[in-house]
């Protein structure tokens, strides 16, 4: 599917999704990430493209979420460079992270203060220009409108799962990374998942998730890779693989 | 190979260096302990000051040396300069006890009590403190990289605070003069010069030939961690190439 | 830099709010503030002369472990719930985190010296509502916020956090400590010839720690 610039249509319709060249949008080169004694990532790379939904799999400490925080540029890599939306990690990491969106297991909300006030928080900290209008927006699409003057204490788990969306979606990144979302959401929930991975898809954005469902992982993902073991030994189309295969050959590790 | 032994030439200097402390050391033991005049006031008690001093002198440059090595440390994320920060903050600390150790003996039967908060005391005592501070946090950090970080930072942050200290209390003394203790008499002797600046050079060797042997331990503990790592990949490429 | 201001605000705004509302904090260290300056009263004499000593002496004591008490909590409370994560996050310059949460604290615990210091002065019948005075308040309080914030920050991801934050701060605090004491004593004694020199030094240290902890902060979140 390697597709080179010249050839690839640009198309301005707006019924269609707009092709960029395939620059990628995530280049990790030789990445490595050794806590003391034992390496969990080695010589990684990988290269992740607008508009792509990839689906990362793996056993319990593969290396999946330590992949994830080092995205997040919450982690520093050990070597190797990671470069995100044309910027180093190393280099120019708050112009990285105005480009990125983040949802893991922690909410990262402030229970506190009312659903509004945290997208209020967070809109300011990135900068988010039409403040007022996103936040409405944000609300709506994650369908806590009526909930906006609630304090995040109050919600149940699916709520907060959603908010936590809401809040990664708030500046527009250009690259979301999911850390198990299947985990924790609610059936409005898992809607509002599919809603907004497809406004990343048709905006351009990429999309990383992880999960340890092989048939949400299959069926929401364009792309899967196989961690193991601090590697990827796995990558293709989701039409091209099999549930039951993936999972014996998770299981046989 | 990961693992290196020390290299030779760290080994003949360790030793070389030993050799000159031991003969220094002597000689200004000698010095001090015998050729040096006896104190007109103190009597035999003030000897103690030909250890006390340059032991304080050890101590507060073992101190400056934990501060370039953290800054170093900070700056560049390389473990050599942690290696040497922990190491001369641990001669550090043991020199520090020794100083308000030797100067509560000292003091006992000059002034009539075991301690006094005058600036010099206060600041060493504080400075214990400091070195207490350093290792209580790298011993609760956790991660080695967190240890060296954190452990780093109070080194800087307690190298700019101890002339502080020394200032305030000093200040503070002179709204509350108690008795006024002097460590060297206005004029002193050139024989009681001359072993002091011996001693002084023999505990600064002391300090680096201490400094050789800790170092090169340190430096081997980090190795056996890279060793493991390096095995723990070995095996884990065996797995993947299957 | 008008970004970082505003984001400054924002954290702070954000500290307030969530103080107000849960108002966990503020109560614990209002209660050890007071609790520690009626004990002071029962353990020295502070009727007769020297009370100003005495008192200038029990008055630091209550706003540097009710200080200790707000640093530490406030800042592991964020931790604990992974929201600290969720800021660092943010684009946002590290040293911008650190002075919002520096005049974060600086706010609570002045908060909580503005309430005490009137109980305070009724108690013993001490004058400290001089300029002066307060200003020495004011000083010691920013020093111990700075370098307090840092701390606290690192003994947070630590074990041992509560024991670890007061023996790691207390030779670092101890000039203000001097120096706070004994600018309230010659106050409050009259005594104001060196109140000048001490006020001075209380400056250099802040200004010197508050650059330090700003500069360091950016290493010491890392992961």
């Amino acid at each position: 599917m390697n597709v080179s610039p010249l050839e690839s249509p640009l198309l301005a319709s707006d019924d269609e999704a707009v092709f960029t060249p395939r620059v990628p949008r995530v280049k990790i080169t030789r990445l490595t990430k050794r806590f003391e004694r034992r390496g969990v990532i080695r010589a990684l790379d990988l290269e992740l493209f607008p508009g792509e939904r990839v689906a990362l799999l793996g056993a319990n400490g593969a290396g999946k979420t330590t992949l994830l925080r080092i995205l997040a540029t919450l982690s520093r890599p050990t070597s190797g460079s990671v470069s995100i939306a044309g910027h180093l990690t190393h280099k120019a990491p708050d112009k990285v992270r105005a480009q990125i969106g983040v949802v893991a297991h922690q909410p990262y909300l402030y229970e506190d203060l009312t659903a509004e006030e945290n997208l209020r928080f967070f809109a300011r900290m990135y900068g988010v220009a039409d403040e007022r209008s996103r936040i409405d927006e944000i609300l709506f699409m994650i369908g806590l409108i009526s909930r906006r003057d609630d304090r995040v204490r109050t919600f149940s788990r699916g709520m907060q799962q959603r908010l936590a969306i809401g809040r990664a979606i708030l500046h527009r990144p250009a690259l979301l990374l999911l850390d198990e979302p299947d985990s924790g959401l609610d059936r409005e929930g898992a809607r509002v998942l599919e809603r907004i991975l497809g406004y990343q898809r048709t905006t351009g954005g990429t999309v990383l998730m992880t999960t340890h469902d092989l048939r949400f992982g299959l069926a929401t993902a364009d792309r899967v890779l196989l961690l193991e073991n601090g590697k990827i030994v796995l990558d293709a189309p989701a039409t091209t693989l099999n549930e039951e295969e993936l999972d014996e050959r998770l299981s046989s590790r | 190979m990961i693992v290196k032994g020390k290299s030779s030439w760290a080994s003949s200097l360790g030793m070389v260096l030993g050799l000159l402390t031991a003969i220094t050391m002597a000689i200004g033991m000698y010095l001090g302990l015998v050729y040096a005049p006896k104190d007109v006031i103190q009597g035999n008690a003030q000897r103690i000051f030909y250890i006390h001093v340059p032991m304080a002198w050890v101590a507060f440059l073992a101190f400056g040396v934990v501060f370039l090595a953290a800054i170093l440390y900070l700056w560049k994320r390389a473990l050599i300069w942690d290696q040497i920060a922990r190491s001369s903050a641990e001669i550090g600390l043991v020199f520090t006890t020794l100083v308000l150790v030797t100067g509560s003996f000292w003091g006992r039967p000059i002034w009539g009590t075991w301690w006094t908060w005058d600036a010099r005391l206060t600041t060493t005592l504080l400075l214990w403190f400091i070195f207490l501070g350093y290792f209580m946090i790298r011993a609760y950090a956790g991660d080695r990289g967190r240890a060296a970080t954190y452990s780093a930072v109070i080194g800087i942050i307690g190298f700019f605070d101890v002339p502080i200290i020394y200032e305030s209390v000093n200040w503070w003394r002179t709204l509350h003069p108690e008795s006024v203790v002097s460590v060297t008499s206005a004029n002193m002797p050139g024989e009681m010069v001359v072993a002091l600046m011996v001693c002084l050079l023999g505990f600064t060797l002391f300090y680096l030939y201490l400094m050789i042997q800790k170092f090169g331990i340190e430096r081997m503990k980090d190795q056996l961690i890279d060793y493991q790592y390096a095995l723990s990949e070995r095996e884990a490429e065996g797995v993947t190439t299957a | 830099m008008k970004g970082g201001l505003a984001k400054i605000s924002m954290i702070i705004w954000k500290d307030l709010l969530t103080e107000i509302r849960t108002k966990e904090l503020f109560g614990g260290m209002l209660i050890f503030a007071v609790l520690t300056i009626i004990t002071f009263n029962f353990a020295f004499d502070m009727t007769g002369t020297g009370k100003e000593a005495s008192g200038a002496g029990a008055m630091w004591v209550a706003f540097n472990f009710a200080g200790f008490l707000g640093l530490g909590r406030s800042i592991s409370l964020e931790r604990d719930k992974g929201s600290f994560d969720g800021l660092l996050l943010c684009p946002v310059d590290r040293g911008t985190i650190f002075l919002g949460k520096f005049i974060g604290n600086l706010l609570f615990i002045s908060l909580v010296e503005l309430i005490s210091v009137p109980i305070f002065a009724a108690l013993f019948d001490l004058n400290v509502f001089q300029p002066l005075l307060l200003l020495a308040l004011f000083l010691g309080t920013l020093g111990f916020a700075a370098v307090g914030t840092l701390l606290a920050v690192m003994a947070a991801s630590t074990r041992s956090r509560e024991v670890l934050l007061p023996v790691l701060m207390f030779p670092i605090l101890l000039p203000v400590v001097i120096a706070s004491v004994r600018v309230t004593t010659l106050i409050l004694t009259g005594q104001t010839n060196d109140v000048g020199a001490w006020l001075n030094l209380l400056g250099a240290y802040d200004v010197l720690f508050l650059a330090i902890s700003y500069a360091v902060f950016d290493r010491v979140v890392e992961e």
